[in-house]
């Protein structure tokens, strides 16, 4: 099984209201994708915090569904 | 806490540095292990590897452990530092670097 980037952006979109998401498909299978990722949930938290949060959008896909997701987190400039 | 979390622990907290990954450091099996691997060596800091495919038990556990869906996993001085990307990022901003100097590691 494999996601299409529309899908990866409206989990991440739906689990962290207000984010702004950027999918970058890597290989074309489907399977190894980048993630720009700027939501101002993810103030006051490290980088671990803010890609644990993604993560939990995509709602136990990563690491099965999808093999590879190279995530870039960052907080909205103010 | 069941035994395999106990392992994992023990291992984290018994080496300054361990990499959870794919294969081990002279034969990665997955691109990102084998980038996390290339990162250390640079940064000529010693690590423990340990190959997740070679038991379910320790593949499942240590994403568990942590709660972090993937492998590669760094540690340091049995602290999470993170994944490939977080790796890659830190290395190229030369906090990876400064990490382990604080925390009197290798380098």
């Amino acid at each position: 099984m494999a996601m299409t980037a529309p899908d990866i952006e409206r989990f991440i979109r739906e689990g962290i209201p207000g984010a702004v998401v950027q999918i970058q498909d890597l290989a074309g299978d489907g399977n190894h994708y980048s993630a720009n990722v700027v939501a101002a949930a993810f103030k006051g938290k490290n980088r671990v915090q803010q890609h644990q949060m993604v993560y939990a959008a995509l709602q136990g896909r990563m690491g099965g569904e999808l093999h590879a997701l190279a995530l870039q987190t960052s907080v909205p400039e103010e | 806490m069941t035994d395999i979390k106990t392992q994992i622990d023990t291992t984290v907290k018994t080496n300054d540095v361990v990499l959870f990954m794919k294969g081990n450091a002279d034969m990665p099996q997955c691109g990102f292990s084998g980038r996390s691997v290339q990162i250390l060596t640079q940064l000529g800091v010693p690590f423990k590897d340990v190959n997740v495919l070679a038991s379910d038990e320790i593949r499942q556990g240590i994403k568990d452990y942590t709660n972090w869906p993937t492998v590669p996993q760094l540690y340091v001085k049995g602290e999470f530092v993170g994944g490939a990307d977080i790796m890659m990022e830190m290395y190229q901003s030369g906090e990876l670097k400064q990490l382990m100097a604080d925390k009197g590691v290798g380098v």
